[in-house]
């Protein structure tokens, strides 16, 4: 069951920040999200979350550009009309393979690149016209969130936090939020 | 931590340089069996009867075939002006030379081969002071124990050049320069006296800045500040613009003139990457090595980690220079230049294409991970493959011009090998155990220790 309520509590310092989510975790609490103006080094950490895969679809769609390259030249420059220009061997691909090898680099780095990138934008749900979701815009300047979900807790929830350093917390109601 | 050099290692040494001696008297007493152009005569009939008999018929063809070709290449490396003003030199006496310069030019291989991982070893240990690297220090003591082997290694190299002699440099014999305009056009920079003057220079200084920053380095050990930091930081910046200049003329030297009618604009930095990358994978086996005995607990993962991505970085930038030169060539096939490669491809298919697969495509592929960058095991398997492609780098570069189709990693190559990896081995870690491990004194130190990445 989706809670209805969260809790936002702010923070001014991520070395706070950092030790608040330490001490969050071991109360055992999830953390729904965390909104910070910057990268926090070893946030991603403390906060237990699985290390990235995007190395991997990068790699993998360097492999599907390299193919794309070595498939539409042997195709072009091979199989479907293999001139003479300038006395280049055109018998087989590998006969005039060097000749290929800047595309077949240029291709595959730019699949890895830009394919990474869209898988990035997707799977991180950016596009133009999105709608933002800040939940406070100070996050973006110089102000840290951490959002966690409220059941039946409110007040040793809001215990803890103040004790973990927290210069403000809120009890924000979802429903109200996603009604419009 | 103190390193005390094991008796086991010193003995292992000790067993390597004593059979890589009897390899290589073996490599001499085999070559020398063939006295006369009549032995040769006797070798090739051999050779061509082993062909009439090969099940397929085949082989014979295939033999002259490759006999003819044989020929007109050797005929290249002697210079074809000689041809043109009349002096002929039989196929049979080509091949009497082959078979005598194959035990020269495999000491020659292997020599330069130790020599060149400690010179790239002192060009990365300048790197780290001049860019003031804050993780590296804790390998300095490794380091400077590799680049113990720079003076020795680079007067063995010149020693076996000068008794090698025409056997290896061609422009070394007056019989040669005499009939041959184009080495005649290059003696001024292609003459014994130029030869041994530069390249004695040229020891001199890359020693001379490695006794005296390994002095700073010492003395920073026990020093209340930063003076002797501050003065090797200024050696090495001073060092790197002398070594890039005297690198690329010691290639053109000792390496590219094995060829006095072939140039390459970019063979220096060719060498420069070959070494570099096997100067950085020695550094990462030793590493690995003393770590593993538990004398370098303040090297961590990341350290390692590190090594490995130079190794990684620099394998790629190898091929890169090994592509392009081979590229430019190939593609404007120019008779005068082509030949280098027409040579490697036609008599030396496995080593020349194969080091392209171990010099590229096996780092590219295992180090790539970013997990595996940090085992160990997987680290050595890796640079051990890298050491063997850049000795065939090496062998490569030299072989084709001195023995031509004669070639073959048997008793000399090996034999070589041994001498020299003993002796390296000797020397760098007897480097090792004359200091402590930790250079304590150098002020990147406490940052080094507590490197992660």
């Amino acid at each position: 069951m989706e809670a209805s309520k969260v809790i936002h509590a702010i923070y001014t310092d991520d070395d706070i920040l950092m030790s608040a989510v330490k001490k969050v975790k071991a109360e055992k609490h999830h953390i729904e999200e965390i909104y910070t103006p910057f990268p926090v080094h070893g946030l991603d950490k403390a906060m237990g979350l699985a290390p990235t895969r995007i190395a991997i679809t990068s790699f993998m769609y360097g492999c599907v550009g390299l193919a794309v390259a070595i498939l539409m030249m042997n195709f072009i420059m091979i199989e479907d009309w293999p001139q003479d220009i300038g006395g280049k061997p055109s018998f087989s691909y590998i006969e005039n393979m060097p000749a290929f090898v800047p595309i077949m680099f240029e291709l595959t780095v730019f699949f890895a690149a830009h394919l990474m990138v869209i898988t990035f934008y997707l799977r991180s749900r950016m596009w133009p016209f999105k709608k933002a979701e800040n939940p406070d815009p100070r996050t973006t300047d110089d102000h840290f969130l951490m959002e966690i979900a409220v059941h039946d807790n409110e007040d040793s929830l809001t215990n803890l936090l103040k004790e973990t350093g927290a210069v403000e917390i809120n009890i924000i109601d979802k429903d109200e939020e996603d009604a419009h | 931590m103190e390193y005390t050099f094991s008796n086991r290692l010193k003995i292992g040494a000790i067993v390597c340089m004593v059979l890589g001696l009897i390899g290589v008297a073996y490599g001499f007493y085999d070559s020398h069996k063939y006295a006369t152009v009549e032995d040769v005569k006797v070798l090739l009939a051999s050779e061509d009867h082993g062909g009439e008999h090969s099940a397929d018929g085949h082989g014979s063809a295939h033999a002259e075939e490759g006999h003819g070709t044989g020929h007109a290449a050797a005929e290249g490396d002697h210079g074809e002006e000689a041809h043109v003003e009349g002096h002929e030199m039989s196929h049979e006496e080509h091949v009497l030379h082959q078979i005598h310069n194959r035990p020269y030019a495999a000491l020659y291989v292997a020599a330069f081969f130790f020599f060149m991982i400690s010179l790239g070893v002192l060009a990365f240990y300048a790197i780290q002071y001049a860019a003031q690297a804050g993780w590296s220090p804790v390998l300095f003591r490794v380091m400077e124990a590799i680049t113990a082997y720079v003076l020795p290694g680079a007067l063995i190299v010149l020693a076996i050049a000068l008794v090698a002699n025409k056997h290896l440099f061609v422009w070394m014999d007056p019989e040669v320069v005499a009939h041959d305009k184009l080495i005649q056009g290059k003696s001024g920079f292609l003459n014994k006296g130029v030869f041994i003057g530069l390249s004695l220079f040229f020891i001199l200084g890359w020693s001379a800045y490695r006794y005296i920053v390994r002095k700073f380095s010492l003395a920073q050990d026990n020093s209340d500040n930063n003076s002797y930091f501050k003065k090797a930081f200024r050696w090495s910046a001073g060092f790197l613009v002398f070594y890039i200049v005297t690198e690329s003329i010691v290639s053109w030297l000792w390496i590219m003139s094995v060829d006095p009618h072939w140039f390459s604009t970019l063979f220096g930095w060719y060498v420069f990457a070959s070494m570099f990358v096997s100067g950085i994978t020695v550094i990462a086996l030793i590493a690995i090595y003393l770590k593993s005995k538990g004398l370098l607990e303040f090297v961590n993962d990341s350290h390692i980690h590190d090594l490995a991505k130079f190794m990684f970085g620099i394998s790629i930038f190898w091929t890169y220079l090994w592509f392009s030169q081979f590229m430019l060539i190939w593609y404007s096939n120019i008779p005068e230049e082509v030949t280098y490669y027409i040579t490697r491809i036609e008599y030396y298919k496995l080593p020349f294409f194969g080091m392209v697969v171990m010099n590229f495509i096996f780092p590219l592929l295992l180090l790539m991970n970013s997990d595996y960058k940090r085992i160990p095991w997987f680290v050595v398997m890796t640079g051990i493959v890298i050491l063997c492609g850049h000795y065939i780098d090496v062998f490569n570069m030299i072989m084709p011009a001195t023995v031509v189709d004669r070639w073959f990693i048997g008793i000399p190559e090996i034999g070589s090998v041994l001498l020299f990896g003993g002796l390296f081995v000797f020397f760098v870690f007897a480097a090792l155990s004359k200091a402590p491990l930790l250079a304590k004194g150098n002020p990147f130190m406490k940052e080094s220790k507590h490197f992660h990445y």
